[in-house]
């Protein structure tokens, strides 16, 4: 452990004790990107990519963007791991409800061609 | 007890990875060591709404998904003519950068607020209360365009009629959010301004003692309301 590393641990245990106290450098980065990241998807949209390569951009797009809200805006790199599963683990049950809606509407689209408009 | 013993506890070492999970979970004590119980509610809170906001998006998946009718295409749905050049989304995009760029000026209120900086907290707090205002007043104008265009929740003129329902429904309840956030934080942008949390001033609604955390947890809520955002952009308008 250098002397830096062995001066920042103690730093970041009182930050803790105090509330979140980081640079302001981080946000302004993370603002930055933020930024770029949303000009990568509306260019996404500007130059018109369809199909798979368009879902694909914009699903990881979005990712970015979320993780780097909840893990640094919302301080959520550094709380512990107690607080970030008892919080990010549940939004996992959306997806599921989400991939079991996708079978459904699958399903109803297809009644509604073999059987009638709708 | 005082409120200073109630809200605030020294936590014991913690244990890296699962283990640290499973000891702090059935420590019988408080599962949230470091986090305070307001911000630990402020995340169950923001929990529940991710679950209001995730069915609401699951449920335009599945109308989308279902209906015989095309979808109308939100590329054009939302062009703007500006200086007679037809912009795509134009306008979308830009409420996207004036949330974003309120998440970044909140940011940096609830990092001098830790530094007890009231100034520039409560200018930072009051240009996040803008930003959020400017979006909603877009939001506002978006609204009054589809509706002047003949968008109903029941029937538009460009394919499936659910596209206004799911439409209204979103950004109605995504806009009350931020309606919400600005009213939040022009009501604690106040209070860091009149200097209630160095002198403990009781809180009108609470009667108890405020702490300068309050601007942290208006800050999650705001920073959610972004992140709801990021998802509606991306299934909603650009998908």
């Amino acid at each position: 452990m250098t002397q830096a590393e062995a001066q920042a641990i103690p730093a970041d245990a009182t930050a803790h004790a105090e509330g979140q106290q980081h640079p302001i450098r981080v946000y302004l980065i993370v603002w930055f990107w933020l930024f770029v990241l949303s000009a990568c998807s509306y260019l996404v949209d500007i130059l018109q990519f369809q199909g798979l390569l368009r879902w694909g951009l914009i699903v990881m797009l979005m990712l970015g963007k979320a993780g780097l809200i909840i893990a640094i805006f919302m301080h959520m790199a550094w709380e512990r791991l107690a607080l970030a599963y008892a919080i990010l683990v549940p939004p996992v049950l959306v997806v599921i409800f989400a991939i079991i809606m996708a079978f459904e509407a699958d399903y109803t689209l297809v009644t509604r061609l073999v059987f009638g408009s709708g | 007890m005082s409120d200073h013993a109630l809200t605030t506890h020294t936590a014991p070492e913690g244990q890296p990875g699962l283990a640290g999970v499973v000891s702090d979970w059935s420590s019988d004590r408080t599962a949230f060591k470091t986090a305070t119980w307001g911000k630990a509610m402020i995340w169950v809170f923001l929990l529940s709404d991710t679950f209001i906001f995730g069915c609401f998006l699951l449920a335009y998946m599945t109308a989308r998904m279902s209906t015989t009718e095309p979808w109308p295409n939100p590329s054009e749905v939302f062009a703007l003519e500006i200086f007679g050049v037809n912009m795509p989304l134009i306008l979308i995009a830009i409420m996207t950068f004036v949330l974003i760029s309120s998440s970044g000026t909140m940011a940096m209120a609830v990092n001098y607020a830790y530094r007890r900086d009231r100034v520039k907290t409560t200018v930072l707090m009051l240009l996040t209360a803008l930003f959020g205002a400017t979006f909603v007043g877009m939001q506002a104008f978006e609204w009054t365009k589809l509706i002047s265009e003949g968008v109903r929740p029941w029937e538009n003129h460009w394919g499936a009629p659910q596209f206004g329902a799911v439409f209204f429904m979103i950004t109605g309840f995504h806009g009350t959010h931020v309606t919400i956030g600005v009213i939040f934080l022009l009501l604690m942008a106040r209070k860091v301004w009149r200097g209630d949390f160095d002198t403990g001033k009781k809180g009108f609604f609470t009667s108890r003692k405020g702490r300068w955390e309050i601007v942290e947890i208006t800050g999650l809520y705001w920073h959610f309301v972004d992140l709801v955002w990021v998802f509606i952009f991306a299934f909603f308008y650009l998908w």
